[in-house]
């Protein structure tokens, strides 16, 4: 798969091109899985906004990946596949996919499918489930953004200040590329 | 074929392992977020697993139709899925000032130079 491709490739442009690619990918899955919404959204963002993000970093730094060693490769795979092996015997107890009988669809679900129309009066029930009956949710998630905005920007742009002011005066400070466009 | 029907968890797992080997094995920092990316969107890929109902739809009304996907994983995901972005842009530009100051995003080069101080 994409993902494995990921992992062996070293030229980083082509790694940002491999994760848009995944992306889109994942963002058909969720349509396949009946989640329109957020394929729209992953879409968007994991293959439109993650890859600018990326290539203007690529952009400030470098695009070569460097050979290492491989000493410690074997013990990550070790710890991988110990950690891989955990998680899959704990799916043993898990509901089937699609099982109506599931935990997930037996207590708000109903709710929220039945009635929200009604209730709200929007069609979508992503919507009204996001805009309404958790609608701080929404409004953490906006304060995650902005604080994921001014970290960005304090984080560049105190490194932009230091050099102007440490080596020679003339210097441009560099431009912050496509970062705080979170 | 009982245990079939959990080729779901399955397939969310190797991806989380996948993205697991990335973030402890590669030294490459940008390579690491990536491995959280893909992390992440195996976790998403369980949440919406999770909603899915046989027989049902999207969770869109349409007359006559009563089984839906649950829209609250939808929903959760949704918003991971901002804030995951959110914090591969906090990532990525913590990146650049590392490169800045070390002039490499490689982590055993930075830890040499921080040895030598």
């Amino acid at each position: 798969m994409v993902a494995i491709a990921i992992v062996k490739i070293r030229n980083l442009f082509a790694v940002t091109m491999l994760t848009g690619i995944y992306s889109l990918l994942a963002a058909s899955l969720f349509v396949v899985m009946d989640a329109v919404d957020v394929a729209l959204t992953e879409a968007a963002v994991g293959a439109g906004i993650m890859i600018i993000l990326m290539l203007g970093t690529l952009a400030l730094t470098t695009s070569k990946e460097k050979n290492h060693g491989k000493g410690q490769n074997l013990l990550a795979l070790v710890v991988v596949f110990i950690t891989g092996g955990g998680l899959i015997y704990g799916t043993l107890d898990m509901p089937h996919y699609g099982d109506p009988e599931a935990p997930a669809h037996t207590h708000l679900s109903p709710h929220f499918t039945q009635e929200s129309v009604d209730e709200i009066g929007i069609p979508n029930m992503v919507t009204s489930v996001l805009a309404s009956y958790r609608g701080i949710d929404t409004l953490g998630e906006a304060v995650v953004i902005y604080a994921a905005a001014v970290g960005v920007l304090l984080v560049l742009g105190s490194g932009a200040v230091r050099r102007r002011r440490k080596d020679d005066p003339k210097a441009n400070p560099k431009a912050n590329g496509g970062e705080e466009r979170s | 074929m009982e245990w079939l029907g959990l080729y779901n968890y399955w397939v969310v797992v190797v991806l989380m392992m996948v993205g697991f080997y990335i973030v402890i094995a590669q030294g490459n920092l940008v390579k690491k977020i990536v491995g959280l990316n893909i992390f992440q969107t195996s976790v998403f890929i369980f949440f919406i697993s999770l909603a899915k109902l046989d027989g049902g739809t999207a969770p869109v009304y349409v007359e006559g139709i009563t089984e839906y996907s649950n829209p609250l994983p939808h929903v959760l995901i949704l918003t991971a899925i901002v804030v995951g972005v959110a914090l591969t842009a906090m990532g990525l530009a913590l990146v650049v000032r590392v490169h800045e100051l070390y002039g490499s995003i490689e982590e055993d080069e930075i830890h040499e130079q921080d040895g030598k101080h």
